[in-house]
């Protein structure tokens, strides 16, 4: 990171390059670098349309779910473990959702539909279901030694089943209307309350890193120049308002709006404009991503499992419970399943049998296209997100141009290996493991 | 003077092995105690009971007289037991402070990392043990042997251990780097610590320990004074199991 540290040769400033300079971890900008070209590609195919308020709303919203999970499989995949069964987790969580909310709360439990506790109450048996197979996993891999393949294998034909007879096969549906906020279009924060969020996030970015200056510089640290330092501050403020301020721009339809007034027995004003603003289901996102962020580095939770992923022999003989630690990596993954089941079904406005159904391979490609090692002890939580936004970026712009499922799935395929060979031939030149 | 460490013995099987056989040894303040043998030995399992990382079928230790129970690395930590592997001790993906703080990380008053204040230590403490090392923020998979050993002792040091187990520290090291080794192990005597070092090399035996150990097929041959035997008494020892006169 200091380039102070290095060689006499590369400390003149004059040699150092740009990016050196600003110390952008370069893994990064070439994952950026890759997303821009995709976006660059299909918005000349499509004519600008993949780049429209419209389809960058959508896109993110489709996004949320399989990034959600990917945040949590970064842990796993550290910590040199696997979860084939997050989508058949997210299958169970969601079936037993559909039937909190449209059977089991309003029928059993007497709530009848509509009633305020129906939505927090149904996530949080969500959030449980999820949280519970996750640490019944982790002890199956951390106590009982059998290898997370073979236990999340048997979870990924296990758990969508026993949702299966849940449901009885059945599609569930109409779900509570709290509940569809959280499922992308359904539940926006609207103009205002979208750029004061932007404008807190923005603040909050340049106080964190200001900070940290501050702790460098106060242990007498080498720190970079303070162009640098404000350039960095410029890129991640511009990128925070812009996202919101394509957010905004994209239009509640005039028709959904009217009806949104006749709802209230109001009549629309002529020529009355809504943006949709920032969904919640990108916020949670958003909020789960700085949280894991912050878990991987500034924790011993995130220290351990980085440590355990890169020797498990020292992590074990410096103290670490590496069993308890793998319970406590694979809750987590079950818990965003929990998460991510709210937002999918939310989205869908049901819930379906094949809910999630491929999503495992989904989310550890997001994890592995974001710069996760297969061989464990390296992974970041921007990386995945970045990894899930890429593969959905070519799934949707793909379908944009009509490019057909196997096409689609293909494309896909070929792109995670390339994303890994580079990144391999990456590693090697800077004479990394 | 009570010694600092008792195994009294000690035995451990594999399987119908006996990897380690009824072996008594003992180390005292400011000593350095070498173990040899070849591969297979037991002295490397011997001294896993003592870190933690092996239970003992029979045998006890004592710890300043007072008999313990060592049942894993944590429990060997609190009796300021330290750990030096020739190869297991580092995770190669973090950089020197997380490593030299791995299980024991310093955190400010939110309970999150410190990590300003953990490289801060880590410079203090590389200053004096190591003053050319430089490679604070990179991975510690970017360091030579010597600068990873000399992590791994800066561990050992920073959190005040009193016995210090070495596994064949300067296997890996150029000579430079093993003088520096042999420096330290030096200042760490005189400071009182313990010191069992596991070692092939009977001139770095000779050099660097008071006394030696030598076992052989899971069974100790004998214990003798480094300046009362030649190295070729230690090698009868380690080959032949012979024992010179004036060994215990």
């Amino acid at each position: 990171m200091h380039m102070s540290d290095l060689s006499p040769a590369s400390a003149s400033s004059s040699q150092r390059s740009l990016i050196a300079r600003l110390e952008i971890d370069l893994r990064l900008l070439g994952m950026i670098g890759a997303f821009a070209l995709v976006c660059l590609t299909f918005w000349i195919v499509t004519d600008g349309r993949f780049l429209s308020a419209r389809n960058i709303f959508n896109l993110t919203i489709q996004t949320v779910s399989v990034a959600i999970m990917a945040t949590g499989m970064v842990f796993v995949i550290v910590c040199r473990h696997i979860d084939l069964s997050v989508g058949a987790i997210l299958a169970l969580a969601s079936a037993v959702m559909g039937m909190m909310q449209a059977r089991w709360l309003p029928t059993t439990f007497g709530l009848g539909l509509g009633h305020p506790l129906i939505a927090p109450l149904t996530m949080l048996s969500g959030l449980a279901v999820g949280t519970a197979i996750g640490a019944l996993n982790g002890w199956l891999v951390g106590y009982q030694r059998i290898p997370a393949f073979i236990v999340t294998l048997g979870g990924l034909l296990i758990w969508r089943y026993v949702g299966w007879y849940l449901t009885a096969g059945q599609t569930i549906a109409p779900l509570d209307q709290t509940f569809l906020m959280f499922g992308g279009a359904e539940g926006t924060l609207g103009v205002a309350l979208s750029w004061i969020i932007g404008a807190v996030a923005s603040a909050a970015a340049i106080w964190v890193q200001y900070s940290a200056r501050h702790r460098r510089r106060q242990h007498g640290f080498p720190t970079r120049p303070v162009w640098a330092e404000g350039v960095v501050m410029l890129l991640t403020s511009g990128a925070i308002l812009g996202f919101i301020a394509i957010l905004n721009s994209y239009q509640v339809p005039q028709a959904k709006l009217r009806r949104i007034f006749e709802a209230r027995g109001e009549v629309m004003p002529e020529g009355y404009m809504q943006g949709y603003g920032l969904p919640i289901s990108v916020l949670i996102l958003i909020f789960v991503a700085i949280v894991m962020a912050v878990i991987a580095s500034r924790t011993r939770l995130g220290r351990y499992i980085f440590a355990t992923g890169g020797n498990p022999d020292a992590a074990e003989l410096s103290g670490i419970n590496t069993r308890l630690l793998t319970v406590k990596v694979f809750a987590l993954m079950g818990f965003l399943c929990g998460l991510s089941a709210i937002i999918a079904q939310a989205r869908l406005q049901a819930h379906p049998n094949d809910i999630g159904t491929l999503d495992e391979l989904r989310v550890i490609a997001a994890a592995v296209i974001g710069g996760t090692a297969l061989s464990g002890g390296i992974g970041t939580i921007h990386g995945a997100i970045l990894g899930a936004l890429i593969m959905q970026s070519l799934q949707s712009g793909m379908a944009m141009v009509g490019a057909d499922a196997p096409l689609q799935n293909i494309v896909v395929g070929v792109v995670l290996v390339l994303a890994v060979w580079i990144d391999i031939q990456y590693r090697k030149r800077l004479g990394m493991r | 003077m009570t010694p600092l460490v008792e195994m009294r013995d000690m035995s451990v099987s594999f399987g119908g092995i006996k990897a380690v056989d009824h072996v008594s040894v003992d180390l005292y303040p400011g000593e350095v105690v070498g173990l040899l043998g070849h591969n297979g030995a037991g002295k490397s399992t011997l001294i896993k009971c003592l870190s933690g990382a092996c239970r003992p079928e029979t045998g006890e230790i004592r710890i300043d007289g007072q008999q313990v129970e060592i049942r894993n690395p944590r429990d060997a930590r609190a009796y300021n037991i330290e750990t030096i592997y020739q190869t297991l001790a580092l995770a190669d993906n973090l950089d020197a402070a997380s490593n030299l703080f791995l299980g024991r990380e310093l955190v400010n008053p939110s309970g999150l990392l410190d990590d300003a204040r953990m490289e801060a230590e880590t410079r203090k403490i590389m200053a004096r043990l190591n003053p050319n090392f430089r490679k604070f923020a990179e991975p510690v998979s970017a360091l030579s042997g010597g600068q990873r050993q000399s992590v791994a002792i800066a561990r050992a040091v920073y959190f005040n251990a009193r016995i210090l187990i070495m596994d064949e520290p300067t296997a890996a090291l150029g000579p430079h780097e093993t003088q520096m080794v042999a420096e330290l192990i030096e200042e760490l005597k005189r400071q009182g610590l313990g010191i069992f070092l596991i070692e092939h090399d009977i001139h770095a035996v000779m050099a660097l320990c008071d006394r030696a150990v030598v076992m052989k097929n899971g069974k100790r041959v004998g214990t003798v004074r480094v300046d009362e035997v030649t190295d070729d008494d230690i090698l009868g020892m380690i080959i032949m199991g012979k024992v010179p006169p004036g060994a215990t």
